[in-house]
C-alpha cells in the first residue's frame, strides 16, 4: 500500500515562535524548539517528523510564512 | 525518521506548499501570530494565481500595515490615514483595465476614513477593499477603535469600552452592504486552516469580479486577532476571538454577486 | 494664432486643462471656483479627449484621487478655494513628500474660517510657505489675467513633472470670476502608456518584469534615509530657485518707487503707476509671476536703486514679509491692502504710496 509521507522546513531565522503553527497541525508534529534563533525566538519544528502528512495546514496559518511543505507518495 | 527518508521527502518535485514569490523576503514588521502577515500572503496568493500581479496595483493604509508595500512584491501607494479608497479611486479611474485594492485596518477604514470608504462604495468604484477588523488601533499603541467591543479594554477606554460614553462599535461591514455600490460583501478569518482556506476563496471572488469588470465593490472583511493590543498571547488571542469578535461580527458571506445572501 | 474666446478665468482653466491632455480632474464645488468643475462636467471631456471628470465627496477626498492618479503617472489636477485648500492640504503634504505631480489651483477667497466668498489674497502664506506639515515648497504661479489662467495650467505640468513636486497655481476671486479675452493653445493629445512610462518610469502602473516593484510613499521610519530624503527635497527646491524664478517688470528703469504685486492686486497696481506717473510721481512695478520661487535677486538689485518699495496685496501683509527678506534693509519697505473681500482701488494705492513711502522716507 502507498504510504503519504510529508516534511516541513521552517525558515528558522524568520519564525517568530507565535505557536499558531501547532494548533493548526492535525497530527502533532510541530513544537517549538528548546533553543531560539537570532532574534530570540524559539522556533518551531517537527518533533514528531513521522506524523506529518504534509496536509498544509500549518504553513497556510502561519503569518510569516515560514513553513514549506513538501509530500511523497512512498511506494512500500 | 531517518535523515535519509526525509531527504528523499523534501526534493523540489514533492513540493506541496511554498510562500508565494509575491511576498518578499522581508522580515514582517508584524508582531508574531498577528493576522495582518496571513491576510497579506492571500492576497498575493491569489494575485499570483490569477496571474495578474502586472496588473495589479495596490494601496497601503496608515496602520501597522503601513508597510505592506515592503512585502508585498507589486507596485503599491502608501496613503494618508484613511485615504485608502480615494487613492484607489484615483488609480482605478484613470486604468480601468488595472486591478486596485486597498488594505485597511479598522480604524484607517471605519473611524477617520468613513466618508472615504462610504463613498468609494457608494460610487460602485471597481475596486476590492480589505478591511482588516481588529477591534483595536493597533499601530499606536492599543487604542480604543470604533469597532472595540463594549467593555472591552484598551489604552482609552482602560475600564472598557463604555457605549454610553464611548458610543457603540460600528458594523461597518453591515452599513456598507446597504449600498448598491458594493456587489460583494463578506466577512471572514485567517485563524486555522479552515479559515484560511475560505477567506482565500473570498479574496479569490473578489479579484474576479474586478477583472470581470462586475460593478461595484468588493469588500472583504478579516476579523483579526491583536495579541500586542489585547495583550494576550497569539493562540490565547485567537480564541478569546473566536469567543467575543466573532459573536459581534459574525463570520460569513453578506452580499454575494450584488444580492443580499439569505441566512 | 490659437482659438479666441471671451471667458471667465475658472472656465479658461477648465479648457486649459482638456487642451493640454489632462487626464483626470478631482474636485468639490465652492464658491468662487466652482465654473472649473461645472465648465469641465459640460464640455464633456470624456467624450473629447477621454479625460476623467470627478465630484468627490469632500476636498479630502479630491486631493487624494489625485495622489493616486498622479503616482500612476497620469496627468491630474484639482481646484478649490481657500477653506477646500486648508483640506488638502493633508494631501497636498503627502504628494510633496512623495514628490508627485500635479496642478492644484486656489481660487483665493477670504478668510479666516468661513469668511467672505469676496476675493482675496490671504492665503499666501500658506501657499508659499508650505501649508501643510513638514519641511516642503509648492511650486506657485500666480495669474494676472485669464489669460494666465490658460497659460499656466501648461507651465505649471511643465514644472511639476521637470521636478515632480505639485504646483499651486495662486488665484483668486477677480481673477477666477472675471471675463476676458483669452488665446488658446491647440489640442496637445494624452499621453499614451508607452509614454507615461517612459516619462514617469517611478510610477505605479503594474510591475513588469524588467524592473523592481515601484512604490508610492512619504514615509521612511529610518530616521538617517528619511533625513536625506529631506536634503534631496532641500536640494530641489534650490535648484528650483536657481532656475525657475519668473516675474514682470514695468517702467522700473527709471524707478524712484516701486510697487510690488501679484495677481489681481499687480493689475491695481499697474492702474495706481499710471495714475502716479501722470502726477510725476516715478513709479515701477514688479510683478512676480513665481511666488515660490520669488524673485528675490531682482527685488534686491532695485532695492538700491529706489527710495522705498510698497507691497501691494489684498491681505494684512504676508508677501510684504518676503519682500523684506529680499529687500534686506537697503530700503524702506511698506505694507498696503485691504482685507474681508475688500479689493483696493488704484487711488487708494497711490494715496498708500505717497502716505506710507514718499511722506514717510523724510523720517528716515
Ligand atoms: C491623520 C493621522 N491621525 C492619526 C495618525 C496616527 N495613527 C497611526 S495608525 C493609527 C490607527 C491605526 O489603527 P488601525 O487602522 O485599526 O490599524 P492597525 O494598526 O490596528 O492594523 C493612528 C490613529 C496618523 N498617522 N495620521
Ligand atoms: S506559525 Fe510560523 S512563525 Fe509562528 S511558530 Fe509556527 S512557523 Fe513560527
Ligand atoms: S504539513 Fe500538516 S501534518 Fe505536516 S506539520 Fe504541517 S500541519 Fe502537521
Ligand atoms: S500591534 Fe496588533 S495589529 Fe499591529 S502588528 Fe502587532 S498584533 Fe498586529
Amino acid at each position: 500500500m502507498a504510504k503519504i509521507k510529508g516534511a516541513i522546513v521552517v525558515d528558522i531565522e524568520h519564525c517568530k515562535g507565535c505557536e499558531v503553527c501547532i494548533d493548526a497541525c492535525p497530527t502533532q508534529v510541530i513544537e517549538m524548539h528548546e533553543q531560539v534563533n537570532g532574534k530570540g525566538y524559539h522556533y518551531a519544528y517537527m518533533a514528531q517528523p513521522d506524523a506529518c502528512t504534509g496536509c498544509t495546514n500549518c504553513a497556510i496559518v502561519c503569518p510569516d510564512g515560514v513553513i514549506t511543505v513538501y509530500r511523497k507518495k512512498m511506494a512500500e | 525518521m531517518s535523515k535519509d527518508l526525509l531527504n528523499e521527502i523534501i526534493q523540489p518535485e514533492n513540493l506541496v506548499y511554498k510562500k508565494t514569490k509575491l511576498m518578499t523576503n522581508n522580515t514582517l514588521s508584524y508582531c508574531p501570530g498577528c493576522g495582518h502577515g496571513t491576510a497579506h500572503r492571500l492576497i498575493m496568493d491569489v494575485v499570483e494565481e490569477l496571474d495578474i500581479w502586472k496588473d495589479t496595483i495596490g494601496v497601503a493604509p496608515v496602520g501597522c500595515s503601513v508597510l505592506a508595500y515592503d512585502f508585498m512584491n507589486i507596485d503599491m501607494q502608501q496613503a494618508a490615514h484613511g485615504r485608502a479608497p480615494a487613492v484607489a479611486t484615483g488609480i482605478k479611474r484613470c486604468y480601468p483595465d488595472k486591478v486596485v485594492f486597498t488594505y485597511q485596518g479598522d480604524g484607517d477604514l471605519a473611524a477617520i476614513g468613513t466618508a472615504e470608504t462610504i463613498h468609494a462604495i457608494n460610487r460602485g468604484e471597481n475596486i476590492i477593499i480589505v478591511f482588516i477588523n481588529n477591534g483595536i488601533y493597533g499601530m499606536t499603541g492599543g487604542q480604543m477603535a470604533p469597532t472595540t467591543l463594549p467593555g472591552m479594554k484598551s489604552s482609552t477606554s482602560p475600564y472598557g469600552r463604555d457605549t454610553e460614553m464611548m458610543g457603540n462599535p460600528l458594523k461597518m461591514t453591515e452599513l456598507i452592504s446597504a449600498l448598491p455600490g458594493a456587489y460583494m460583501v463578506t466577512r471572514q478569518a485567517v485563524h486555522t486552516p479552515a479559515h484560511v482556506r475560505k477567506a482565500k476563496r473570498a479574496l479569490k471572488m473578489a479579484f474576479k469580479n474586478q477583472i470581470e469588470k462586475k460593478g461595484g465593490v468588493s469588500f472583504v472583511e478579516i476579523v483579526s486577532n491583536c495579541n500586542s493590543g489585547w495583550k494576550m498571547t497569539p493562540v490565547h488571542s485567537n480564541q478569546w476571538m473566536v469567543e467575543n469578535m466573532f459573536p459581534f461580527y459574525p463570520l460569513g458571506d453578506i452580499k454575494i454577486d450584488g444580492e443580499f445572501v439569505n441566512k | 494664432m490659437g482659438e479666441l474666446k471671451l471667458m471667465k478665468g475658472n472656465e479658461a482653466f477648465g479648457e486649459a486643462a482638456i487642451r493640454l491632455g489632462v487626464d483626470a480632474y478631482f474636485g468639490y464645488p465652492i464658491t468662487p471656483q466652482s465654473e472649473v468643475i461645472e465648465y469641465l462636467m459640460a464640455e464633456k471631456p470624456h467624450e473629447r479627449t477621454g479625460m476623467v471628470v470627478l465630484q468627490a465627496e469632500s476636498e479630502v477626498a479630491a486631493i487624494n484621487m489625485v495622489y493616486g492618479a498622479a503616482g500612476a503617472g497620469k496627468k491630474v489636477m484639482t481646484s478649490s478655494s481657500s477653506p477646500g485648500i486648508s483640506l488638502k492640504m493633508e494631501g497636498v503634504s503627502y504628494m510633496a513628500g512623495a514628490e508627485l505631480p500635479t496642478v492644484l489651483l486656489n481660487v483665493v477667497r477670504g478668510g479666516p474660517g468661513l469668511g467672505t466668498i469676496q476675493p482675496s489674497q490671504a492665503d499666501y502664506f500658506q501657499a508659499v510657505k508650505g501649508g501643510g506639515h513638514g519641511d516642503y515648497h509648492l511650486i506657485v504661479l500666480a495669474p494676472a489675467s485669464v489669460q494666465e489662467m490658460s497659460d499656466m495650467v501648461k507651465e505649471g505640468f511643465e514644472l511639476a513633472f521637470k521636478y515632480r513636486n505639485p504646483v499651486m497655481i495662486l488665484s483668486d476671486g477677480v481673477i477666477g470670476q472675471m471675463m476676458e479675452k483669452v488665446e488658446l493653445f491647440d489640442h496637445i493629445p494624452r499621453w499614451t502608456d508607452e509614454e507615461i512610462k517612459k516619462n514617469t518610469p517611478w510610477a505605479t502602473t503594474g510591475k513588469t518584469t524588467d524592473r523592481e516593484r515601484n512604490i508610492i510613499t512619504s514615509l521612511d521610519l529610518d530616521s538617517f534615509r528619511q533625513e536625506k530624503h529631506n536634503e534631496k527635497l532641500q536640494a530641489k527646491y534650490n535648484d528650483i530657485r536657481e532656475n525657475e524664478v519668473r516675474f514682470e517688470k514695468f517702467n522700473c528703469d527709471d524707478a524712484e518707487y516701486l510697487f510690488i504685486a501679484y495677481g489681481s492686486s499687480a493689475r491695481i497696481a499697474q492702474k495706481a503707476m499710471q495714475l502716479c506717473r501722470d502726477k510725476g510721481i516715478k513709479v515701477g512695478l514688479l510683478r512676480p509671476i513665481t511666488l515660490f520661487p520669488f524673485p528675490e535677486k531682482e527685488i534686491n538689485e532695485l532695492a538700491g536703486q529706489v527710495k522705498g518699495i510698497l507691497s501691494v496685496e489684498m491681505s494684512a501683509g504676508q508677501m510684504v514679509e518676503d519682500v523684506k527678506l529680499a529687500v534686506c534693509g537697503k530700503t524702506k519697505v511698506e505694507h498696503y491692502g485691504r482685507m474681508g473681500g475688500i479689493i483696493h482701488s488704484p487711488l487708494e494705492v497711490m494715496a498708500a504710496l505717497e502716505q506710507k513711502i514718499i511722506g514717510g522716507s523724510s523720517n528716515e
